[in-house]
């Protein structure tokens, strides 16, 4: 009924219009040639992510279960939660590993110190990682209700802008795009770090 | 300019019109100057931290553009694009129902959450959400609304309204938050201070419970993907994603207008948006899901509301490209001395002048479309281009017209041009007038202005003071010069005037002919 009515007052609107406008894209297209060798791509993206207060550290593939546990650590964090696909190469040195295996509940979830991930792409212009919930990366909520969350992002993922990441992206899955960590500026303008969303963010560039 | 059959968003329910006239609402908050303050820093803060974050973006204006027409390709084909989201949504297993205006809506919504068994939900800030009054809706079928946004949950404890699109609580400084907070919220703790990130603490601490045991989220959507069902919320804090992502049941209300064509399109309003909007590279945290997401029951509820009578003028339909940036509220200068009550609609500022009087129909906001000095800055920083004055003005017109279709006989304001006109028409009239405006100085004579003229004619100094008249006027004092000076400043007008005229090949207009109506000069 609704439907029917909305639709016929749509076109009864729009009845005057008659050449649809065309879209002129002569912004920088995904494949733009800025910054596209995966040293300056991986540079731009550590100091994007460093401008939004996630801290970034960089590693060679041999020293990444190193590196990683040396972030928990440095967090005074221990249990750590491992999603299914994470490589096992990767969280070796995790002092207090907590398999995401069958999933963890909400409960579960909230009483972990932290987790960690890798990331579906990484954004070098906006210093953003993106989740889709493939292996390695957990559900939404694994990344959501712990306080403490530590991705690891390789070298050869970073693409170098918005459009490249979208094409990048599959649709059909869920999305978490992530700039920093959660902020709020909603008390005079004065930004907060921390809100709901995990209040500590680490990033882990691992060179391919 | 009446659209037959295109109702607009009905009176009674929701928050889209004004209470009172926009000059006595904007008064209040002039006269107020802690909001003054507080207004001054914010939007000076944001205006500052945008155009920095715009200035990176070597391609901006072609963002822009690509922006504009892809929003008006959607309005063109709104029919098409609707009907395919609903097939995508359905596809992947979530639920579409379409809601002629806001008490279709809240119906919907409300029997979605009986349905569910729950009487609490969460909310995710929604601008959509607020004009339609939905909350007060489910209140009064006892389901209790948390918002769960920072400032969404300050007004909310505050018991007031939103004032501005972005930081809804723009108007309250920190020690009013605290104030608000240790008064409102029983799990506040008693030696909180005003610091921001204290603040910040307490609201996470109070809202964690309700969001680890939510069954049901409500939330708005910024963009809808009609190719692939993709529904996108752009968000900083993550109660966005706790509401989005825990709760069993997820109901999204969405204005019909918030369609893009393709998966593609995100690539130019992720980049539109954020810079806009919060001044960032990227906001925080952007969610995106296509259907029911990990087992989710997802119920998408399609609102017009005033959006087809919106789209049915040309002049006027371009105000649905709007995304919710709020970038011209902090420009304005008059958002940022009145505030976003004074609007009294959801939507304030320039886009809400604009916005609201098309929903409802001109009728129900007539002073909207007069609450700006059209300086044009709106326009200048609108990520999609919607020219903003010339709508206004447009606007006015149809206020204009929707006055005199509905009065019998001549408006008091068509009255007094009349009688202008026919003043001003005749040199004697027009003479004896000025002197007759001596009698102003009886008001006034204390500050040198008039704030309050007597009788009908109060209505101009409703919103401005008049300046005291003087003791003679123009006319008198140019009578009263011996005949020689008169002729050389009389010449030498004319000479500087010849000049322009062949420098500049001005046209030669009324200023030549003498100073007032009807040609006297001096004689």
């Amino acid at each position: 009924m609704s439907r029917e009515e909305i639709l016929r007052r749509i076109r009864a609107a729009t009845a005057d219009i008659t050449s649809p406008p065309d879209i002129p894209r002569r912004y920088q297209p995904a494949g733009s040639p800025a910054g596209r060798t995966d040293d300056g791509l991986a540079d731009r993206f550590a100091e994007r992510a460093g401008d939004y207060r996630a801290t970034v550290r960089r590693c060679r593939a041999a020293d990444a279960a190193q590196v990683i546990a040396d972030a928990v650590t440095a967090r005074a964090a221990r249990r750590i939660g491992v999603p299914q696909g994470f490589p096992a190469e990767w969280s070796a040195l995790l002092p207090d590993p907590v398999p995401d295996e069958p999933p963890l509940d909400v409960a579960a979830l909230d009483s972990l110190d932290g987790v960690v991930t890798t990331c579906a792409v990484a954004i070098a212009e906006t210093g953003t990682i993106v989740l889709d919930t493939g292996p390695g990366q957990g559900s939404r909520a694994f990344t959501l209700v712990p306080d403490y969350h530590v991705a690891v992002v390789r070298t050869g993922q970073i693409v170098a802008a918005v459009p490249d990441a979208v094409a990048a992206l599959d649709p059909a899955r869920p999305l978490t795009w992530i700039s920093g960590p959660s902020a709020t500026s909603d008390i005079e303008l004065i930004r907060v770090e921390g809100v709901h969303g995990p209040r500590t963010l680490d990033i882990v560039i691992v060179a391919d | 300019m009446t659209f037959l059959g295109m109702p607009g968003a009905p009176r009674g329910v929701g928050q889209l019109r004004q209470r009172e006239p926009f000059p006595e609402a904007a008064a209040g908050a002039l006269g107020d100057r802690q909001l003054r303050r507080n207004l001054g820093h914010a939007t000076s803060t944001i205006r500052a931290k945008r155009a920095a974050a715009v200035a990176e973006v070597a391609d901006w204006e072609d963002l822009r553009a690509a922006g504009a027409a892809i929003k008006d390709e959607v309005l063109a084909h709104l029919d098409r694009y609707l009907v395919q989201l609903e097939d995508q949504v359905a596809a992947r297993g979530g639920t579409v129902h379409w809601a002629c205006d806001a008490n279709q809506a809240n119906q919907i919504v409300t029997d979605l959450v009986r349905a569910t068994g729950q009487a609490e939900v969460v909310k995710v800030k929604s601008m959509a959400t607020q004009e339609i009054g939905l909350n007060e809706s489910l209140s009064a079928a006892g389901i209790t609304a948390t918002e769960t946004d920072l400032a969404e949950l300050i007004v909310q404890l505050g018991h007031d309204t939103p004032s501005h699109i972005l930081v809804p609580a723009i108007h309250r400084n920190r020690s009013q938050i605290r104030d608000i907070f240790l008064r409102e919220m029983p799990d506040a703790p008693p030696g909180l201070t005003d610091e921001p990130a204290e603040l910040a603490a307490a609201a996470r601490a109070h809202l964690r419970r309700k969001f680890l045991a939510a069954q049901v989220a409500i939330s708005g959507a910024n963009f809808a993907i009609a190719e692939t069902g993709t529904l996108a919320v752009v968000e900083s804090e993550g109660n966005g994603r706790m509401c989005l992502t825990l709760p069993r049941t997820l109901i999204t209300v969405m204005g019909i207008e918030k369609i893009l064509p393709a998966w593609r399109d995100l690539e130019v309003f992720l980049q539109l948006l954020p810079r806009s909007s919060t001044a960032e590279r990227m906001n925080p945290y952007t969610s995106m899901w296509t259907g029911a997401a990990e087992g989710q029951d997802f119920h998408l509820v399609l609102l017009d509301n005033g959006r087809t009578a919106t789209l049915a003028d040309p002049a006027g339909r371009a105000a649905l490209r709007c995304i919710r940036c709020s970038a011209c509220l902090n420009v304005c200068p008059v958002y940022e001395r009145a505030g976003g009550h004074a609007y009294g609609s959801v939507y304030p500022g320039p886009i809400g002048a604009v916005l609201s009087p098309q929903l409802t129909g001109v009728a129900d906001n007539p002073d909207l479309p007069f609450a700006s000095t059209l300086c044009g800055a709106c326009y200048d920083v609108c990520p999609v281009a919607i020219d903003i004055p010339a709508m206004l003005v447009h606007l006015r017109s149809r206020v204009v017209d929707d006055k005199r279709a509905r009065h019998h006989g001549p408006t008091p304001e068509a009255a007094t041009m009349k009688g202008l006109a026919w003043t001003m028409s005749d040199a004697r009239r027009w003479a004896w007038a000025l002197r007759a405006s001596r009698a102003g100085r009886l008001l006034g004579r204390r500050r040198g202005r008039i704030r309050n003229l007597p009788g009908p004619l109060a209505a101009w100094t409703v919103s401005r003071d008049l300046p005291r008249p003087p003791a003679q006027t123009f006319r008198d004092w140019w009578r009263t010069r011996p005949l020689a000076s008169q002729r050389d400043a009389a010449t030498s007008g004319l000479r500087s005037e010849e000049r322009a005229t062949r420098e500049d090949g001005a046209v030669k207009g009324e200023w030549g002919g003498g100073w007032g109506p009807g040609g006297e000069r001096g004689k």
